[in-house]
């Protein structure tokens, strides 16, 4: 059962905490040498697969958490080894992702819980497509929601950096899809035309022939790429190393935060950077405290963390946020692990952030609270806690193109982001 | 060490053709507006959708027989001899080997040196990431390189590449790329390294040109697809299993152990039965529900594989079918069941009419355009339930209809990486001896082979494709192949045009234009050449530009396109 009384007193602390300025601002008022006018960066990471948000932002307040889950659930805090830490008396932290603590405990870091798509499909193709496309149930959208914000956005007198959207990936993703022109990559030494001393010519001449109309759909394409190159030559981030003493895991996505960083630092006038994280698909032998998903959870909390310590005060400038396909089910399925649900977790870390406080209204596991009797209801929609990032970190005046059909009513939003 | 496979003299009186034809044929660049290709362009076009694109002297090998004597021969590999490919596959001998075999070379060792590992450290505790990966790099260094897991993958990837590089059979191995994106296998998940092995050789290969009913249930039943998809661990919830007590021990592939083996593991997975529907069959629209896939799911509880340290392949595990009644798209199945629900089931998914335009949309979407046009998918989808599903007729539906020689599509639509790489190594007569650094290559570009992790398989439109970081990684794979700077594969482009055309700026650009894209470069392309071999040469000689004006046609937007 859904215990309203630890829920209402942890609402009632996280108010408390997210009250406080958050250390990172503190510091960050305090660094005079920094430029004023940064420009601010949304960070935003895909959890691809569905990850288990049940077991990331563990509802320990809620005994039916552990009798849907005899053998995968996440110990309440205090009972020892492997438990739960403590976020705000209801809701705990899986203990694989220690290292992101401090940062929701210092106010930068905030959880939405029971967020995510309000289509019912549990296909992952269909659920990513969706919400990345930022238009769930409507298949036909051709360009993907942050390359629509970038797209509005774009009304300053400057022309825009060919780098105003990476994505760290190998190839360029649905959310950035169209023509607001992005760049992926999967690392950033190896960008650029490679032909020994003949670079230059070879370059010319790729340049030259890509911008005729022969090139047709590839053109736009090229002409980023070779702009793109130049930036990244004269920038040269990959000379700048991780700070304050911040030591990223090895493996994909650490390396990609790092490098995500290091643009950040080298000022080569990115806006959106996107990189996605695999290996959530836990349908066996999905663990608890330990185990496959745990595995997961602490090299992700681990290379979040370190791309938090290396920004340092710069993180005032980055906006950091989670997402993923939809969540998996309450029940823990008969090989120890869980099938594809519907209400997930995001996490914001950064700038802005409202932290210290897992936000959105908790629907409850009870059955009759569950969607289509088996999954975590949405009570928050992606796109409103999106809008508000959008809309007070980017700048962003008109989200209807951005979130086209969708219902932007203000009143929606949460608060997690400040004014 | 490498041997010259053509003489010396073809190369060059092929390209002399090929500028000879290239000249009588019209400008290229006004073929959008034609209402019908020349037979010239139709083999080029043959040879890029119907295969991997053309290599020296093909273009006039196809035009000699005929275009539609070969693509008569494409759609009947059977009596295509094919000596090249087959040779190159006789360093692979994992290709032959059952799953038990891989699993006792590659699987068994790796377990003994785990278990051997985990004795020796019983006192170490506390692993950290970092501290988890030092662990598997030392086991991996207890086994010989040749017996590790990895070389299975190897093996396969290298193969698929000769095959389609080498290969007389070109439709075959195009359709062979096309049935395993379709029935997508994650290779990287767990014993799917062994088992994807099998599942190419065993399961597919043998099956795309039969029935699709056959195909579907193959690998429905095949390993590969059963571990990928868990649903050899789905079993009927408890009160739905047959009364008597079974013995069943916990832990399908020698993990786990449970302390009492008469309990059994309860519950149902619908990874597959949803992936079944969406993707094998019916498609996303096809009109199902949740309530079908749960069914589904339950119709196919029971569908296992044997522990590959026992016995090979599929088994159907009585004990743990559900035999509750169950109702399926309509389809209902009175109590006491077994395998043959599945069967049932999989034979009607294979005849729905969601099926036939599903498969026929993703056919013309591979082998015509991006966005086919709609009365063909049609007529497609017709072929398909008409024969029965039969793949080659469905094939032959759409590779002679008159919307695929349509002037639109003509180098209309966009190589994916493995097609971009393996045409590059076709059109200059690249011979791989090696074709790991290949396989590296096309990692790079977006598309590893064998390790596409969601169930989708990858895009087949130019989108997924087309974005800078991969682009950078085409020409640069470009200009390392032309210049002979790909490791594993030898490549000469000098051998490619008249010795004497490489004194003249325009000659050589000519010459190479028609033995690399047989002459359908535009003025465009052109003139970008010509005036970097006119700065060249005043640099350095003019041979030394060979190898920089062949990877830059290799590189070129034209030659992205097929």
């Amino acid at each position: 059962m859904f215990d309203r009384r630890v829920f209402l007193k942890s609402g009632g602390l996280a108010l408390v905490a997210g009250g406080f300025l958050p250390k990172v601002f503190v510091r960050m008022a305090s660094a005079a040498a920094l430029p004023s006018g940064n420009r601010k960066v949304l960070v935003a990471i895909f959890q691809r697969g569905a990850v288990d948000g049940l077991n990331l932002v563990v509802p320990y307040g809620e005994k039916t958490y552990y009798d849907a889950r005899p053998s995968i659930a996440v110990p309440r805090p205090g009972s020892g080894e492997g438990a739960a830490l403590d976020l705000d008396g209801f809701f705990g932290l899986h203990p694989a992702l220690a290292a992101v603590l401090p940062y929701f405990r210092d106010g930068s870091a905030a959880f939405v819980h029971a967020a995510g798509s309000p289509d019912s499909t549990r296909s992952h193709f269909d659920a990513q497509d969706f919400m990345e496309s930022g238009t769930p149930g409507v298949k036909s959208t051709a360009d993907g929601f942050l390359c629509r914000a970038l797209v509005g956005n774009a009304t300053k007198t400057e022309v825009p950096s060919p780098l105003r959207a990476v994505s760290l990936t190998p190839a360029l993703p649905r959310i950035l899809a169209g023509p607001a022109g992005a760049v992926a990559m999967n690392n950033l030494a190896e960008f650029g035309i490679r032909a020994g001393t003949a670079t230059p010519a070879v370059s010319d001449s790729f340049e030259s022939m890509y911008s005729e109309a022969v090139a047709g759909v590839l053109g736009p394409t090229a002409k980023e790429s070779f702009e793109a190159a130049r930036i990244l030559k004269s920038a040269d981030p990959g000379r700048i190393a991780p700070e304050n003493g911040a030591s990223y895991p090895g493996g994909p996505f650490g390396n990609a935060l790092k490098q995500i960083a290091q643009l950040i630092r080298a000022d080569v006038g990115m806006e959106v950077a996107f990189t996605d994280v695999g290996g959530w698909d836990t349908h066996a032998g999905e663990g608890g405290s330990e185990g496959q998903l745990s595995n997961r959870l602490s090299d992700y909390g681990q290379a979040i963390a370190a791309f938090a310590q290396d920004l340092g005060s710069r993180m005032a400038d980055v906006t950091l946020v989670t997402m993923s396909e939809f969540g998996r089910t309450v029940k823990e399925n008969g090989n120890r692990g869980t099938d594809h649900g519907h209400a997930n977790v995001m996490l914001l870390l950064g700038g802005g952030v409202r932290g210290g406080k897992v936000y959105g209204r908790w629907p409850g596991l009870d059955s009759s609270h569950l969607y289509e009797n088996r999954d975590l209801a949405v009570t928050t929609d992606f796109r409103d806690v999106f809008a508000e990032v959008l809309a007070k970190r980017m700048g962003i005046k008109n989200l209807s193109p951005v979130f086209p059909g969708y219902d932007l009513d203000a009143r929606k939003r949460l608060g997690l982001i400040l004014a | 060490m490498r041997t010259i496979l053509f003489p010396r003299r073809l190369p060059v009186l092929l390209a002399a053709a090929g500028l000879l034809a290239a000249l009588g044929s019209a400008a290229p660049s006004a073929s959008s507006e034609k209402t019908v290709l020349t037979d010239r362009e139709k083999a080029i076009h043959v040879l890029n959708r119907l295969g991997f694109g053309a290599r020296p002297g093909d273009v006039d090998r196809v035009l000699a027989m005929g275009i539609a004597a070969y693509i008569d021969r494409q759609l009947a590999p059977q009596w295509i001899a094919d000596p090249a490919a087959t040779e190159s596959l006789r360093r692979f001998p994992t290709l032959e080997w059952t799953e038990a075999q891989l699993f006792d070379k590659f699987e068994r060792p790796l377990r003994e040196a785990q278990r051997e590992r985990r004795r020796d450290q019983a006192m170490a505790e506390g692993t950290k990431s970092a501290a988890a990966l030092d662990e598997a790099e030392r086991i991996r260094r207890m086994i010989p390189p040749e017996n590790r897991p990895r070389r299975v993958l190897e093996e396969l990837s290298q193969a698929r590449i000769l095959r389609a590089t080498l290969s007389e059979r070109q439709l075959n191995e195009v359709l062979v790329d096309f049935w395993m994106n379709h029935f997508n296998v994650f290779a990287g998940k767990g014993l799917d390294r062994v088992f994807i092995t099998s599942f190419e050789e065993g399961v597919v290969r043998p099956r795309i040109w039969g029935r699709f009913e056959d195909l579907l249930l193959a690998t429905a039943m095949s390993p590969a697809m059963l571990f990928y998809l868990d649903n050899a661990q789905s079993v009927a919830d408890e009160a739905h299993r047959p009364a008597r007590p079974i013995p069943f021990r916990r832990g399908l592939f020698g993990r786990g152990g449970s302390a009492n083996p008469n309990r059994v593991p309860g519950g149902l997975n619908e990874n597959y039965a949803r992936e079944l529907l969406e993707l094998h069959t019916l498609g996303v629209d096809g009109g199902y529900t949740q309530k079908d896939v749960t069914e589904l799911a339950r119709v196919l509880t029971g569908w296992s594989l044997a522990r590959p340290e026992q016995a090979t392949g599929f088994v159907f595990r009585a004990p743990l079918h559900d035999i509750a009644p169950k109702t399926v798209l309509g389809m209902s199945f009175p109590a006491g069941g077994g395998i043959e629900e599945g069967e049932e089931m999989i034979r009607v998914l294979a005849h729905h009419a969601s099926t036939a335009r599903h498969i026929a949309f993703k056919l013309c979407q591979r082998l015509v355009a991006d966005d086919p046009p709609r009365e063909l998918v049609e007529r497609v989808a017709k072929r398909f339930l008409a024969t029965d599903g039969d793949l080659r007729e469905t094939v032959r539906a759409v590779v002679t209809s008159p919307e695929f020689f349509d002037p639109c599509h003509y180098r209309g639509k966009i190589k994916s990486p493995f097609e971009y790489v393996v045409s590059a190594i076709r059109a200059v007569g690249g011979i791989p001896d090696d074709a790991l650094p290949i396989a590296r290559q096309l990692a790079q570009m977006g598309e590893p082979l064998y390790l596409c992790q969601p169930p989708t398989g990858y895009s087949d439109t130019a989108q997924a494709w087309v974005n800078t970081g991969a682009l950078v990684a085409r020409l640069n794979f470009a200009l390392q192949l032309a210049a002979n700077r790909l490791p594993g594969t030898w490549a000469d482009t000098e051998r490619l045009i008249p010795p004497d055309s490489a004194k003249d700026t325009k000659k050589a650009v000519d010459a190479l234009s028609c033995a690399l894209m047989d002459g359908t470069l535009s003025a465009e392309t052109r003139e970008t050449l010509e005036k970097r071999v006119a700065d060249g040469q005043r640099i350095g000689g003019a041979n030394a530009q060979i190898p920089m004006i062949a990877g830059l046609i290799l590189g070129s937007p034209e030659f992205q396109k097929q």
